[in-house]
Parts: C-alpha cells; sequence; structure tokens
C-alpha cells in the first residue's frame, strides 16, 4: 500500500499559495476582542487569545495528505508540523484534536490506526493530551491535529520582531519538499528518504526549549511556504530585514540533483510567484528552487543577539538538535537578502 | 530519412508526472524528438529543466493555455543524466553485473564544482573498498584528468589497477589537455577501442 499514490499534492505543498490566501483574506475583519493579541491578519504562526495578565491561549491547526507512504510515520509527522506553530511561539502544547479524512473502502482500517498511534505518540513525546477529533470519509487521505499551547503573551515569541544586529538559526535541513517529489518519481536515494523522514518526524520541542533559555529576538518555523517564504514574513517587521546565506544553509541529501532534473514541487511556483517580491540578491534559479521548496515539520526559525548566537548553537547542539548559523538580521524592512 | 517525433499528452497530470515520463520516454529512445504537451506553468517549467539536465536540445511552443516542449537528445545523452541519480525502475540498465565503468568527468553531476569533484573522489575510492570490481575503467573528457600526476584520485586509480581493472583513457581528450605525457596510471586508447568497450557489456556511465 502505499499512502502518497492516493493524493495530488503532498504535505505541506498542498497549502494555497499565499498570493491566494492574501486575496481571501483581504478586508475580512472581526470585532476588536480585548483579548485578542494576534489573529489571522497577521502572519504569526498561531493566534493568541488572552487568558489574564500572564497567560494566553495559543491556537493553530494544520493538516495535509500524506507525504510518506508509512502511516505511523505519517501520523508523527502530521502531529510534530502541528505542534510546531506552537514551538515557534515559545508556547507549551496542552491539548490537541484530530481531523482525519480516509478513504475506509480504499484503504481500510488499519492504515488509519497506524496514523492515529504515529500521531498520538508524537502528541505524547510534546505532553499534550489528545482529547478527540473529527474524522470524514474522502477519496483523499489527509491527518493533522488543532493544537492548543500555553505562554506568557509579554515572552511569547513574534516572528516579525528582527531587531539589527542579530544572527538567524534553523533547526533542521531544508529540501522535503523536492525529497517528496522525487520519492515519487522513484527516485530518491535511501539516504535523502532517511534524512528527511526523520527531520519531518522530529518534534521542535528540544530546539525550543534550548532557544528559551536565550534572548530570542523572533523565531517563526519554516513549513508550507519555504524557508524564503517564512523568512520574509519574519522581514516584514519595521526595524529591519535579514539576509540568508545560501552557502549556510543546510540541505537535505541530493536535494539539488531532484531541482536540476525538474522535480521541484508544484508548491515551489506558488511560493515563489507571492513571495518573490520579499527577495533580493542572488535570486538565481537554483538557489529560488531550494529556498521556495515547501517544508513539511520543518525546523524552528530563530533570531538571536550576534553575541548570544554562537552559546546557542552550541547549546542546541549539546541537546542533540541540528541547528545552523544561517543569516543574520539588518537590511531594509520588508526585504530578505540572498547572497 | 526524416526526423521521427514521439507524443505524449501529460495535461492534467500533477508534478512530478510529466517529468517521470519524459524520462522515461528518453531512456526508451526510438526518436529524434520527444514532444510533451502540458497545462501548467509548474510541468513546463520542470521539463525545460529535465530536458537540460538530460543534455538535450530544449525548445517550448506555448499555444492557447497549452505548452508544447521538444526535447531532442543531442547524440549521445549521458546515461548519467537518465540514470545516476535516479536509477530507471526496470530493464532498461541491461541487467547483469557492471563489466565498465565510464568516468566521462573529473567531478559526479552538474551543479557545484568542489561537490562534484568529492563525489567522484569518493566514488573511486570506494570501488576500490568494493567487493566486486568492474573488467574496465574508461575515462573520457574531463575524466582523464583523473589519471594524470597529481590527481587526488591518482593513488585509488593504482590500487584498481592492481586489482585487475584496466584503466583506459581517451588519447584525444589527454592531448586536448595537454596531459599525455603526465598519465600515471593505466594506458592510452582510441574511439574505436572505447566504443568497443563500450558494447561489449553493462556499462556505468558517471560524470
Amino acid at each position: 500500500m502505499k499512502l502518497t499514490a492516493y493524493t495530488r499534492f503532498s504535505g505541506c505543498g498542498a497549502k494555497l499559495g499565499p498570493g491566494v490566501l492574501e486575496q481571501a483574506l483581504c478586508g475580512l475583519a472581526q470585532p476588536a476582542y480585548p483579548e485578542l493579541l494576534a489573529d489571522f491578519s497577521g502572519s504569526e504562526d498561531a493566534g493568541l487569545f488572552r487568558l489574564g495578565p500572564h497567560q494566553a491561549l495559543v491556537q493553530t491547526v494544520d493538516f495535509f495528505p500524506p507525504i510518506v507512504d508509512d502511516p505511523y510515520l505519517f501520523g508523527r509527522i502530521a502531529a510534530a508540523n502541528a505542534l510546531s506553530d506552537l514551538y515557534a511561539m515559545g508556547a507549551r502544547p496542552i491539548t490537541a484534536l484530530a481531523l482525519v479524512c480516509h478513504p475506509l473502502k480504499a484503504l481500510g482500517m488499519e492504515p488509519l490506526k497506524a496514523m492515529l498511534e504515529g500521531g498520538l505518540a508524537a502528541l505524547t513525546e510534546a505532553g499534550c493530551a489528545l482529547l478527540g477529533g473529527h474524522s470524514i470519509e474522502d477519496p483523499e487521505p489527509k491527518l493533522g491535529y488543532a493544537v492548543t499551547g500555553l505562554v506568557d503573551p509579554d515572552r511569547a515569541w513574534r516572528n516579525n520582531t528582527l531587531e539589527p544586529g542579530g544572527k538567524l538559526l534553523l533547526t533542521k535541513p531544508i529540501g522535503t519538499g523536492l525529497v517528496n517529489m522525487a520519492l515519487r518519481a522513484e527516485c530518491a536515494s535511501p539516504a535523502a528518504q532517511a534524512a528527511a523522514e526523520t527531520a519531518m518526524a522530529t518534534l521542535n520541542k528540544a530546539a525550543a526549549q534550548v532557544l528559551a533559555g536565550f534572548r530570542v529576538q523572533a523565531c517563526t518555523d519554516v513549513t508550507g511556504f519555504g524557508l524564503a517564504g517564512h523568512a520574509a514574513e519574519m522581514a516584514l517587521g519595521d526595524r529591519c530585514g535579514l539576509s540568508l546565506c545560501m552557502a549556510q544553509v543546510p540541505l537535505l541529501p541530493e536535494v539539488q540533483d531532484y531541482a536540476a532534473m525538474g522535480l521541484i514541487p508544484e508548491g515551489t511556483y506558488r511560493n515563489r510567484e507571492g513571495r518573490l517580491k520579499f527577495l533580493r540578491g542572488d535570486l538565481s534559479p537554483a538557489n529560488l528552487d531550494l529556498l521556495f521548496d515547501p517544508q513539511t515539520s520543518g525546523g524552528l526559525l530563530a533570531a538571536l543577539p550576534a553575541a548570544e548566537a554562537d552559546a546557542a548553537l552550541a547549546a542546541l547542539h549539546a541537546a542533540g538538535v541540528p541547528a545552523w548559523i544561517i543569516g543574520e538580521t539588518g537590511g531594509a524592512p520588508g526585504f530578505v537578502q540572498v547572497v | 530519412m526524416s526526423p521521427t517525433c514521439r507524443s505524449l499528452d501529460a495535461r492534467g497530470l500533477p508534478c512530478p508526472q510529466p517529468v517521470i515520463l519524459a524520462r522515461k520516454a528518453l531512456a526508451e529512445g526510438g526518436f529524434d524528438t520527444l514532444e510533451i504537451t502540458v497545462d501548467d506553468a509548474a510541468s513546463r517549467e520542470n521539463l525545460l529543466k529535465f530536458g537540460a539536465y538530460a543534455k538535450c536540445q530544449v525548445e517550448a511552443v506555448d499555444e492557447g493555455g497549452l505548452t508544447r516542449i521538444r526535447l531532442s537528445p543531442q547524440g549521445f545523452t549521458p546515461a548519467s543524466a537518465l540514470t545516476e541519480a535516479c536509477p530507471l525502475p526496470e530493464g532498461s540498465s541491461g541487467g547483469g553485473p557492471v563489466e565498465v565503468v565510464l568516468l566521462s568527468a573529473d567531478g559526479i553531476g552538474q551543479g557545484d564544482p568542489e561537490l562534484a569533484r568529492l563525489l567522484m573522489r569518493g566514488f573511486v575510492y570506494t570501488l576500490t573498498e568494493a567487493e566486486r570490481v568492474p573488467r574496465r575503467l574508461l575515462l573520457m573528457n574531463s575524466g582523464v584528468k583523473l589519471a594524470v600526476e597529481g590527481s587526488e584520485s591518482l593513488a585509488n586509480l593504482q590500487k584498481l589497477e592492481a586489482r585487475g581493472v584496466e584503466v583506459l583513457a581517451c588519447g584525444t581528450c589527454l592531448e586536448f589537455f595537454g596531459l599525455t605525457s603526465r598519465l600515471a596510471v593505466g594506458g592510452s586508447t582510441n574511439m574505436y577501442e572505447i566504443a568497443g568497450h563500450l558494447m561489449e557489456g553493462p556499462t556505468l556511465s558517471l560524470g
């Protein structure tokens, strides 16, 4: 059984392009609730709603079609991906609800059970209680979670609060979209497949816990819009933009080969269309194919004061979290400089 | 003989299906031009990339929301372009253990030359450690640079020779790079012999 054979798009690559979403949300407004700290009108990783002076609810939902064929692993990845938005805000996950679309006739009960087991394993690792969920019969399988966390709103990491003089850290290599395409073309190398699966199934929990010991200027997680798309959201603050150093950006094995062969997800082109206007510098096709590759359950992208960056990197490595310094903050607000 | 064309309709197919179809058709061969019709921008760009990767002459004709991509293999489409990063599923590699390894560059793959160089060095080293070695190692184009004085793969090629592998460098290529007098392992050969060896049995081409 090949789960991915039932899907047209995979993982976060199935996301609507940023351009489409902006148009759809344009003009949509709701009352100014006093407790509402962040909603869909911004580009935060999750919504924020104040419960008390030092406590806010953080809520987010994410679901997508299978990106791997192993249902248990897909469940893990779906949960890790949903939880990632909470970690990106510095929040502690508390509860989750499952969203399930399943072609019962075509696939039967077994893979559904395995998916939910994989998801629950990841939620348990996060210390996040599964309260329930909702399922529907659908020709295309999909799984995801609505997750809730808690955070002190004054200490929550936002994504557009960059300050000049910072360094950017990334905690997972990029290229999951390209590896997925190569898998579909039955030509991903075992090394690339294994590295992508490991990256996607890993919670951003340890990374967030380590980063919490440092002065995080801003943080987001890298998912469907690709590294450049999410970096562009970070650059939207009013203090400064950022620059990405391509030579430092960690890549999954062989993804440049896959890109050169034309195994590029449609999501890459949608992302490029929506966000290319925020990029400056070396915008070669080879760079853009990597920078806009839609990531599923990608790493945290965090900005720290330069003076703390090396110590944070060492602490992440000591905690077993792969991490790389891939750029710095600075330059004109609103722009991502690619060097 | 007039040029032959094979047509494929890849309209409505999600990525990477159009590229998979094109790759399969190119590997099968038997035509001068492959024409693939697609109806979305992503498939169009992906096929243009694939055509360049497979060393084809590439042409795109856009009309009325459709694009016809024409890929014309240029004589020798390197087997590596079709099979190295991405082995073809069945029956296209001839079967049986590899008899001849053709290295047609001093690096493996396109893109970053430093990475290509490291991969080639690693490949030659790995061959020396392999349980089974090929009968012959053919070096063409910049691949001949691997066998000259100062090459970082020289010692490994000598090890392979000691294990019974016949190392042969293309004489024309050595001459072209002005390296004829610096060949430090194996012998020099000509296109007649190279073509003969390549037709002998299962061949692996890298470069």
